[in-house]
């Protein structure tokens, strides 16, 4: 090559042709996913609980996405009812679908453990309740108090048996609590929009099931 | 500082006008790329250290755990941003300012600039890693920098470089662009491009996604390949002193690569809640990029062939081509994960920690120290001091890379097949992870030992505190000796 100008433009065309297909075309289509009646926007404490979630990069090991029954075992495994969609996700900033699953999927985890009292004890020491669980101890997001020095208001933590410290009641902070309710909020198992509104079925791609099941031809 | 070192090379009076040319280009560029250098290193060792810990941590989970500051889902993205954005990114606008102007045949413009550009870009992210360890992140992999108080910083520092090397390239001096110099260049267009794309900061939910993995795949794609393919099409016919073998694949392989990696990024949300026409644009484009790899392989391959035994003299030839082997390699490697039928296995398991892996270390890693070890000597004037470091730091990361990948590899296939049966309880993909993330653990150590060893001679070299020898360092291999064979009965 000898022309400078045609190494320029030629090197935008290509990333710019990239960005169109995968960004700029998907952003026109997804605008229009129907928001879920069934979906609630995330309540404050719900929306602290994610940004706890996302500091302490829980995304790092847990996925938030069922894929396809027809593709893989994530629903036989009981980590939804079905496969999760875009309207799933539009309360998503920023999206948490996740690459790793050292540990279980969580999309559904609050309809599959709905006691806020597990969540608790398991954030603070999992291996009070799973005892071959790699998952990091989030004690920081506790306080340890003197049994007599719980203040009205203040939640206890069940923790018992030798992950219990000795003398002391596990009081759980408010960063504790709202990742808890996050936790709780994550639940994607209602019915989703049946049929397509005419003409948007193939932009929706993903987003309506007997479609997905024939695009999914895998054994 | 010795006053050799100070001084810099000679002049080379005297010398033919091309050797002239060309140590006024390394004068040129001196400064800012050894401050680019020196703070790289400095990235390479603290990564290393994060990255150790977060290792650790995943077999010992209860260690450091009591600090927020500590706990794995914080240093882990620390110990990545370091590598990424530090060692790597930023021992790439060294070597990139350092050849350009040699391949342009002019002299660096700006280098004022682009120092500059290389201390704004380290305090934008030594910002962006401390927030990201106090619990402030864009909560995206790849792009954890906060996009408003670290980003800003990378981005107007990478245009100073940027503009101080198009600068250079509007001066040029030759009328032939080298095929380097189209890497180089791509590379400072794109990433730009890239990275405001993905820190976008209205893009929800399963754009969101999309938009972060365009700009992931092409961190690697666009950035870090193309400015490390750039070094290895450089070094590796410099070093064996002939041109490289065929321009034609070099036009096929750059081309391809421009038009096909930039459309990959979706084969990371394979079976994901995204429309399926995307991830399947992905996966072909993925199959696609078998094109420009085999061009690139071939081409190095073809240029090296006959020359292997140049290995055992050339440390940048030893690592420069191990790392070019290793493109050849991820990149298949690549296409193979992006088929449904694999990444149902190997998805969300230690298979792709494995993968890139092999990218950012096997390939990109191994190019850039073997530029540096390339690069330093003619920047202050004399050669390393020590050949046993020099292979004490190749063979610790070799024996450490290869124990990384294939752990990983291996117990990624078995986490990923214990997942896939619906039958085998979670515990049973978790169990079989350990034996992997305990090798793992024992290989970053080995990796880090490595770094240091590297690290130590460079501060030997540059402080001037050890001698350097006449000769490049690994030229005392025992020479050969051709005896009669009336010689050889008479022993």
């Amino acid at each position: 090559m000898t022309r400078t100008w045609l190494l320029l433009l030629g090197a935008l065309a290509t990333v710019g042709f990239a960005a169109l297909v995968l960004v700029v075309i998907p952003q026109l289509m997804l605008v229009h996913v129907p928001v879920p009646k069934q979906l609630a926007p995330y309540t404050p404490e719900q929306a602290r609980g994610r940004r706890i979630y996302i500091a302490n990069g829980c995304v790092y090991c847990h996925s938030q996405q069922i894929r396809d029954p027809a593709f893989t075992t994530d629903v036989d495994r009981g980590w939804g009812t079905r496969a999760t969609e875009p309207a799933d996700y539009v309360y998503d900033r920023p999206h948490l679908l996740g690459t790793m699953r050292t540990g279980p999927d969580l999309i559904n985890v609050g309809a599959r453990l709905p006691d806020p009292d597990w969540h608790l004890v398991h954030l603070y020491n999992p291996r009070a309740l799973v005892p071959w669980s790699i998952m990091p101890s989030f004690s920081f997001l506790f306080e340890e108090r003197a049994p007599g020095g719980v203040r009205p208001g203040e939640h206890v933590v069940p923790v018992v048996g030798p992950r219990a410290p000795r003398g002391k009641v596990i009081v759980a902070t408010p960063d504790a609590l709202a990742l808890v309710a996050y936790l709780l909020s994550l639940e994607r198992e209602y019915p989703v929009s049946a049929a397509p509104p005419p003409g948007r079925a193939h932009a929706l791609g993903g987003g309506h099931g007997a479609e997905r099941r024939t695009v999914h031809s895998m054994p | 500082m010795t006053e050799a070192a100070r001084a810099g090379p000679t002049p080379y009076q005297g010398a033919s006008e091309e050797i002239q040319l060309r140590a006024r280009a390394d004068a040129s560029s001196r400064r800012p790329a050894l401050l680019a250098f020196a703070t790289a290193i400095g990235w390479l060792l603290i990564g290393s250290a994060f990255g150790d810990v977060a290792s650790l941590k995943m077999h010992f989970p209860d260690w450091l755990s009591g600090e927020p500051w500590l706990t794995f889902g914080r240093i882990r993205p620390a110990h990545m941003n370091a590598m990424i954005y530090g060692w790597a990114s930023i021992a790439m606008l060294g070597v990139s300012l350092w050849i350009l102007p040699r391949l342009l045949h002019t002299e660096l413009r700006g280098p004022r600039l682009a120092q500059i550009g290389i201390v704004l870009w380290n305090i934008g992210l030594v910002i962006g890693i401390i927030a990201i360890l106090a619990g402030r992140t864009d909560g995206l992999e790849w792009l954890e920098l906060d996009r408003y108080i670290a980003d800003p910083w990378l981005i107007v520092g990478g245009a100073l470089v940027g503009l101080s090397l198009l600068g250079t390239l509007a001066r040029r001096e030759v009328d032939h662009l080298y095929v380097s110099v189209w890497y180089i260049v791509g590379a400072y267009l794109w990433f730009p491009v890239i990275f405001t794309i993905g820190n976008w900061p209205t893009w929800t939910g399963v754009e969101s996604a999309a938009a972060n993995w365009f700009y992931a795949h092409n961190a690697l794609g666009l950035w870090l390949t193309a400015i490390n393919l750039g070094a290895a099409y450089y070094f590796i016919p410099k070093v064996l002193g002939r041109p490289v073998h065929s321009y034609q694949l070099s036009l096929l392989g750059f081309w391809a690569l421009a038009f096909f990696y930039a459309l990959n990024g979706m084969h990371h949300l394979v079976g994901g809640p995204v429309p399926e026409w995307m991830i399947t644009t992905s996966i072909v484009a993925s199959t696609l990029m078998v094109i420009p790899v085999l061009a690139v392989g071939v081409n190095h391959h073809m240029t090296m062939i006959g020359r292997f035994g140049a290995l055992r003299y050339s440390p940048t030839l030893r690592f420069v081509v191990l790392g070019a082997m290793a493109y050849t390699a991820v990149s298949l490697q690549g296409t193979f994960t992006a088929f449904r039928e694999v990444n149902r296995v190997t998805h969300f398991t230690e298979w792709t920690i494995g993968h890139a892996h092999v990218g950012v270390y096997s390939f990109v890693t191994f190019v850039l120290f073997g530029s540096l070890y390339y690069i330093l000597p003619r920047l202050v004037g004399h050669e390393w001091p020590s050949a046993s470091l020099i292979r004490w730091h190749f063979w610790l990361v070799l024996v450490g890379i290869a124990m990384y990948v294939i752990a990983l590899t291996v117990v990624g296939v078995f986490q990923g097949l214990a997942m896939l049966d619906p039958q085998v309880p979670f515990q049973r993909s978790v169990e079989v992870t350990l034996p992997g993330l305990v090798t793992r653990s024992i290989a970053g150590g080995i990796l880090t030992a490595g770094h240091l060893v590297f690290a130590y001679h460079y501060w030997l070299m540059v402080t001037g505190r050890r001698p350097a020898p006449e000769r490049p360092p690994m030229h005392d291999v025992r020479p050969v000796v051709f005896t009669t064979e009336a010689e050889e009965s008479a022993r």
